[in-house]
């Protein structure tokens, strides 16, 4: 007992190292297998149900344990996982866990070798058994199955808008409704010039990498047009360093494109802040001192939005909104002249240019969504009627898998 | 070739951020991450570049005597005591730059929320003013929920909090979730527009 009490004095007193031999973790397990005599009416194993398992969808290279503490003896201080490669016998005890741990991922492993896998338990003065044994290896998954559903309606609404964009090619009429904020930019660029005014544009408060601020950049474009054209002055005020850049040479291209190089002012498209309300205080300034007659407020906004638009309605400016963020929308209801709702912002673009082109994947996008309406309606009815009609209930389940975002 | 290298770097990156979402193996796994980390290294660059602009263009309205330039030695003089500061004694705490940041910084941003209260009250007065019934309807909304939201709301009548919570998880949640749902589609739609080229403009041109 004496010696049995050392060695958990010595493993509690040393780290343990990374890698040990196989023979000196025969060794102690030969040091402790007395007190499995000692307690042999007693079953002290107190991790059962370990397994070992190839982590799902991922790119190899990991196994995950699990396992059940079973709490009815003693409680562990610590828990040891060891691990053996089987093809070259090198034990590894890998890490030290709480003694409550009830998973481990092993993110060391090689791809198709198999390894075995056990737990040692570790409280002083009261020596417990190892686990069992549980073989694992680890690969590497092709295609990540929680999104194959995901992908097959990705390929379905890109099939939709793909036709839809051909149909267009081919000269078929497509029916846009009417969004009165985008039939009013005309309006707002044209007020502005008439009042010899400039147009405010603020594309949010994202970086580039937002989709949010990509369409609004789309719709710059179309703006930036319409300024070179009538001749007004067109300012862009940035909250990120890229969107600045971007937004430059986008004004830029419109302006040639009109034939108005001469007109373009780079000075004008100015970052002013990184920070949120610092950004919303600079254009909050820019709006009370230069008055633009036009206001437009399209990409992501957060909680700046009505301090913005509040602003803009103050100085009387005609204020186009937009944006995908629902918790947003209704202050840019309140505050603005038109609101672009979710989709209506990427909308925008196809909408103004009228090409037939972007008008089919619009068509085609419309068309997406009617698919996923008759979806979500039937899937409702059936997860009411599922109560009381099993099948249903399976039906609902299933579109429920379908989609569910993995 | 202004035109094709931009539109072959955009479809080469979108396509392979969605593979990287489809697939988990390699190279897919890391090409995703790749990009995304190059886009941060381009980011952080650019700061210098807006740096550079925000000096540019104070210091060209002070040379023009442009309008309201007067403004603009106070954004200069900002800019160069933060940074000086924090290049010269470090950005942790307790130095110049975190007692100015602390003490300048957060209190001013924690004043422009702040004035959110005010602009709240102004916008709801114009939104709930009942001009017709689809405004009435909402100022009846806001009024319950409002009064569900206080103590005195459970006071005047018990089932006001319960109507409030039914107001907020169904036709609320409905709502938010119809904009999300045909936002999601709009992102789908204007990436594959963006990805296959369809949409060009904002490279400057439609053709």
């Amino acid at each position: 007992m004496i010696k049995i009490l050392h060695i958990f004095l010595m493993l509690f007193a040393l780290p343990i190292p990374n890698a040990v031999t196989a023979q000196a973790i025969e060794e102690s397990l030969q040091e402790i297998e007395p007190c499995e005599q000692f307690n042999q009416d007693v079953d002290l194993r107190c991790i059962t149900e370990l397994t070992a398992f190839d982590k799902e969808n991922d790119a190899g290279g990991c196994v995950k344990l699990e396992w059940v503490v079973n709490y009815s003896e003693v409680i562990p201080e610590a828990l040891v996982v060891f691990r053996e490669n089987t093809e070259t016998g090198e034990s590894t005890a890998l890490d030290t866990l709480s003694g409550i741990s009830t998973k481990y991922m092993d993110d060391t492993t090689e791809d198709g070798i198999v390894y075995s896998y056990w737990i040692l338990p570790q409280t002083p003065g009261n020596p417990m058994l190892m686990s069992q044994k549980v073989e694992a290896s680890s690969q590497a998954q092709w295609i990540h199955s929680g999104r194959i559903y995901m992908l097959i309606l990705l390929v379905i609404l890109s099939v939709i808008i793909i036709w839809f964009i051909e149909s267009a090619k081919k000269g078929k009429n497509l029916y846009i409704r009417e969004i009165a904020g985008l039939s009013a930019v005309d309006e707002a660029v044209g007020r502005a010039t008439e009042m010899g005014k400039a147009v405010l544009y603020i594309p949010g408060i994202m970086d580039m990498d937002d989709i949010q601020t990509i369409a609004s950049m789309v719709i710059l474009g179309r703006v930036a047009a319409k300024t070179a054209e009538y001749g007004s002055s067109l300012m862009v005020p940035t909250c990120k360093s890229v969107v600045m850049s971007v937004a430059q040479e986008v004004v830029k291209e419109s302006y040639i494109q009109q034939g108005r190089p001469d007109a373009f002012n780079k000075e004008n498209i100015q970052y002013l802040t990184d920070d949120q309300f610092g950004y919303a205080a600079g254009v909050d300034g820019i709006m009370v001192r230069e008055k633009p007659a036009a206001i437009f407020l399209l990409g992501t906004f957060y909680a700046e939005s009505l301090i913005l638009a509040e602003t803009g309605r103050s100085v009387g400016a005609i204020q186009i909104a937009g944006t995908a963020m629902p918790s947003q929308i209704p202050f840019f209801i309140a505050a603005c002249d038109y609101t672009l709702i979710g989709e209506e912002l990427f909308a925008a673009s196809a909408y103004l240019s009228r090409e037939p082109k972007l008008l089919g994947s619009l068509k085609g996008q419309d068309m997406a969504k009617l698919i996923f309406l008759v979806i979500i309606i039937v899937g409702v009815i059936a997860a009411t009627l599922g109560t009381y009609f099993q099948p249903l209930n399976d039906v609902a389940e299933f579109i429920r898998k379908v989609l569910q975002v993995n | 070739m202004r035109l094709v290298i931009p539109l072959v770097i955009t479809f080469t990156a979108g396509i392979i951020m969605i593979l990287n979402f489809f697939i988990p193996h390699a190279p897919f796994d890391r090409l995703g991450a790749d990009l995304q980390e190059w886009f941060f290294i381009v980011a952080s660059a650019a700061i210098f570049l807006g740096a550079l602009n925000l000096l540019h263009v104070h210091f060209r309205k002070i040379k023009l005597r442009l309008n309201n330039w007067k403004y603009s030695p106070v954004t200069i003089i900002g800019f160069v005591v933060m940074v000086g500061t924090g290049l010269v004694y470090g950005v942790t705490e307790g130095k110049p730059f975190d007692y100015m940041f602390m003490n300048m910084v957060v209190p001013m941003g924690a004043t422009m929320f702040s004035l959110l209260a005010f602009f709240v009250a102004s916008a709801a007065f114009r939104a709930f003013r009942a001009s017709n019934w689809r405004a009435t309807l909402l100022l009846l909304s806001a009024f319950i929920v409002m009064l569900g939201q206080v103590p005195i709301g459970a006071m005047i009548w018990d089932k006001i909090p319960i109507i409030k919570i039914w107001l907020m998880s169904i036709p609320n949640t409905a709502g938010q979730r119809a904009v999300m749902i045909g936002a999601a589609m709009g992102v789908v739609a204007t990436s594959l527009r963006i990805i296959f080229g369809i949409e060009r403009s904002y490279l400057g041109g439609t053709d």
